[in-house]
């Protein structure tokens, strides 16, 4: 009699292949598909050479050089942009030198943006048509790249500033770079 | 009722029309005819970014309009079809690619479905085998035998 009991093994086949098929469907839920690692992180900022949006003058990828900074893609018409623009100011207030990348947005209303909200910006570079973006491999706003010293990027966040996770983990890039 | 179903009906058909009108135009004018179908393969065969369940050459999105305009100056630059796509794969990561590419970082991927289907078939053809074997009855007892050879002796006494 006992023979034709199927083992332990095979009588918990089901539930173990159920819960390792729900542990795997469980952990692509928790992956965001709209987060793309970037293939940039690590190598140089890509070269471009921009009109600033307050004054005269341009800004190019030289100027990254010899300091760590953020590069935050904004626009005017990115509401997420709005949500993280505390989050950018108190970064801006602490001391981090940030560049804004204008991203196809006019530049009459990015102006008024920043003179309603604040300018956290140490210089904004107005890219009209969105070119030099596509550079930076930019698929929407907000995105911020962290640069060090040399120029390097060594890490992106995509969407906004402002969520905890995030900013965390960009705070812990950035403490491991030279200042 | 019927009135309400017809309306249904009418409004599903009216929104697949507007969704056909909906696809993105835009004018071309290429150099050649192997320029026009590199532009249209390579549109096809990259994925947007920002919708991601649609190619470059089905959105609507202004950063698919701006990678379309990319694609058509690239190829009117002379680019062949490798160079644009490893463009984008520079920016972008091999993500944009609906056919990824062949390394050791996507065998699995490559891999996957067979190592599953060639498990799946070791599976089916141990369980098909179980089945046989439990249908066979394993052996008599020595009650059973002896109600066996009982029973044809009392066939061969008759």
């Amino acid at each position: 009699m006992e023979n034709n009991q199927p083992s332990m093994m095979k009588r918990f086949m089901p539930l173990i292949m159920f819960v390792a098929l729900t542990a795997l469907l469980g952990i692509g839920l928790t992956l965001n598909p709209r987060e793309v690692p970037s293939p940039l992180i690590g190598k140089p900022a890509p070269e471009f050479d921009l009109p600033l949006l307050l004054s005269e003058g341009r800004f190019t990828n030289k100027d990254l050089i010899g300091h760590v900074t953020l590069v935050n893609v904004w626009a005017s018409w990115c509401f997420a942009c709005r949500q993280e623009h505390e989050t950018v100011k108190y970064l801006s207030r602490n001391g981090v030198r940030i560049i804004g990348l204008n991203y196809k947005d006019e530049p009459d209303d990015a102006k008024n943006w920043l003179a309603t909200l604040g300018n956290p910006y140490q210089a904004v570079a107005v890219d009209y048509s969105g070119r030099i973006s596509i550079d930076w491999g930019v698929y929407g706003a907000p995105e911020t790249f962290l640069i060090d010293k040399q120029g390097i990027i060594r890490h992106k966040v995509i969407g906004p500033l402002s969520d905890q996770e995030k900013y965390d983990e960009l705070m812990s890039v950035m403490s491991t770079l030279e200042k | 009722m019927y009135n309400t179903l017809s309306k249904l009906i009418l409004f599903i058909a009216l929104s697949c029309s507007f969704n056909v009108v909906a696809a993105p135009v835009e004018i071309f004018q290429f150099d050649s005819p192997e320029n026009e179908k590199i532009f249209h393969k390579l549109s096809e065969e990259l994925r947007c970014l920002v919708c991601q369940n649609q190619s470059v050459a089905e959105s609507n999105a202004d950063l698919a309009k701006d990678l379309r305009l990319e694609i058509y100056t690239m190829l009117q630059k002379g680019k062949t079809e490798e160079e644009i796509a490893s463009f984008m794969v520079d920016r972008y990561g091999d993500y944009v690619l609906y056919r990824p590419p062949f390394r050791p970082m996507t065998w699995l991927l490559w891999f996957g479905p067979v190592i599953i289907f060639f498990f799946g078939m070791i599976f089916v053809v141990r369980y098909m085998k179980a089945q046989n074997m439990s249908k066979k009855v394993d052996s008599l007892s020595e009650e059973e035998l002896e109600r066996i050879k009982n029973l044809h002796a009392g066939q061969d006494k008759k």
